[in-house]
């Protein structure tokens, strides 16, 4: 019966994102503090690599510098590798857990949200990973628009089940 | 001293790239988390105003890995911001140096332009459609498509997921059309 309430919870937690926690286990909060270790390496590079740069956005989306370009291919083909290796060798998490790979469905919410998030993504300069780390340059006003994509979410959440799909 | 002279030259694509990818097969090795930034927003309005709307329902807490993730880029970008900071002028193409000119855009120092986005802008025509509502397509357009940049074209494509390769795609035609066409026109508002 609970395990039944899990699947329910789940598949809410999965609807609509293609990352969520795969894992059945539970841990102490701390064990969370290995995620702000990844994170702050993953900002360090954002920033030494200037994705998070207004310019560098500007430049990628007018075929102006092949910087952007570099950086999402060379990203995307270590990652097909890694997965690849993942799942040909069976690797497990460090707890021993299988590694866990859901396929995604096709709707025309990637259509028309993958439109409205690009012309987002082109007019701030940033996603939100870099909108976490322009906040963390000192970039305070990028709070707000960190609270106006927050409004957003909410909002599509409110009126999902009127949207096409 | 040498080597911090080194480290604060801009990364190249080639070792940035590769360790954006990385952060793929880490998340999945540390605990079976599939990469993914844009759900933090979600989980943001599960925590604070679920309203009793169903996508907003579920056990957050289960999630709390991404906002600890999220939370460790802000600390990332103090850091490098501080520490790691590329002394030297950020080098831009010149045909954008030239068209930002055009907008009276001269001031081209850091990430962000801040003749554009400073809190004095905020209350501009200007400055509203680019940090609000701006902001606002970056949290619906990647919900409603079930992921951003990090969720489909990192994660979604190294799992070679087609829909990811179609969200991809659109989010590069919504950033074409804006670039080129909307943008220039909100500039010389």
């Amino acid at each position: 019966m609970q395990n039944k309430d899990q699947n329910t919870d789940f598949k809410t937690r999965s609807l609509d994102t293609v990352c969520v926690n795969e894992s059945q286990l539970e841990h102490k909060w701390y064990h969370n503090l290995k995620y702000v270790i990844v994170g702050i390496a993953f900002g360090i590079v954002f920033i030494k690599a200037e994705v998070i740069s207004w310019y560098r956005i500007q430049e990628m989306f007018r075929f102006q510098s092949f910087h952007m370009y570099g950086i999402i291919g060379s990203a995307v083909v270590v990652g097909i590798i890694s997965v690849l290796l993942i799942k040909k060798f069976n690797i497990k998490t460090i707890y021993g857990e299988k590694i866990e790979f859901h396929n995604k469905t096709f709707n025309k919410g990637q259509i028309y949200g993958g439109l409205i998030f690009g012309l987002g993504w082109a007019i701030t300069g940033a996603c939100p990973g870099p909108l976490f780390a322009q906040i963390g340059t000192g970039a305070t006003v990028m709070i707000v628009t960190l609270l106006s994509a927050v409004v957003g979410t909410w909002l599509y959440g409110y009126f999902r089940d009127k949207l096409p799909h | 001293m040498e080597i911090l002279e080194f480290i604060k030259q801009p990364c190249p694509w080639y070792i940035a790239g590769p360790l954006v990818g990385l952060t793929v097969p880490a998340l999945l090795i540390i605990g079976n988390k599939s990469f993914g930034i844009s759900a933090s927003l979600r989980h943001t309005c599960a925590m604070c105003l679920p309203a009793n709307i169903k996508f907003f329902k579920y056990d957050w807490k289960k999630e709390i890995w991404n906002m600890f993730f999220v939370f460790g880029i802000v600390v990332g970008g103090i850091i490098a911001f501080n520490f790691l900071s590329n002394p030297n002028p950020i080098i831009i193409n010149d045909a954008l140096r030239t068209e930002l000119a055009s907008y009276g855009v001269t001031n081209i120092d850091g990430m962000l332009p801040a003749q554009l986005f400073s809190w004095e802008n905020l209350i501009t025509l200007k400055g509203f459609f680019m940090m609000v509502i701006g902001g606002f397509f970056i949290g619906f357009g990647s919900r409603y498509a079930g992921g951003c940049t990090s969720g489909h074209s990192i994660s979604g494509l190294s799992n070679l997921q087609l829909p990811s390769l179609i969200a991809t795609s659109c989010f590069f035609i919504g950033g074409l059309i804006m670039a080129n066409i909307i943008l220039p026109l909100i500039l010389s508002i």
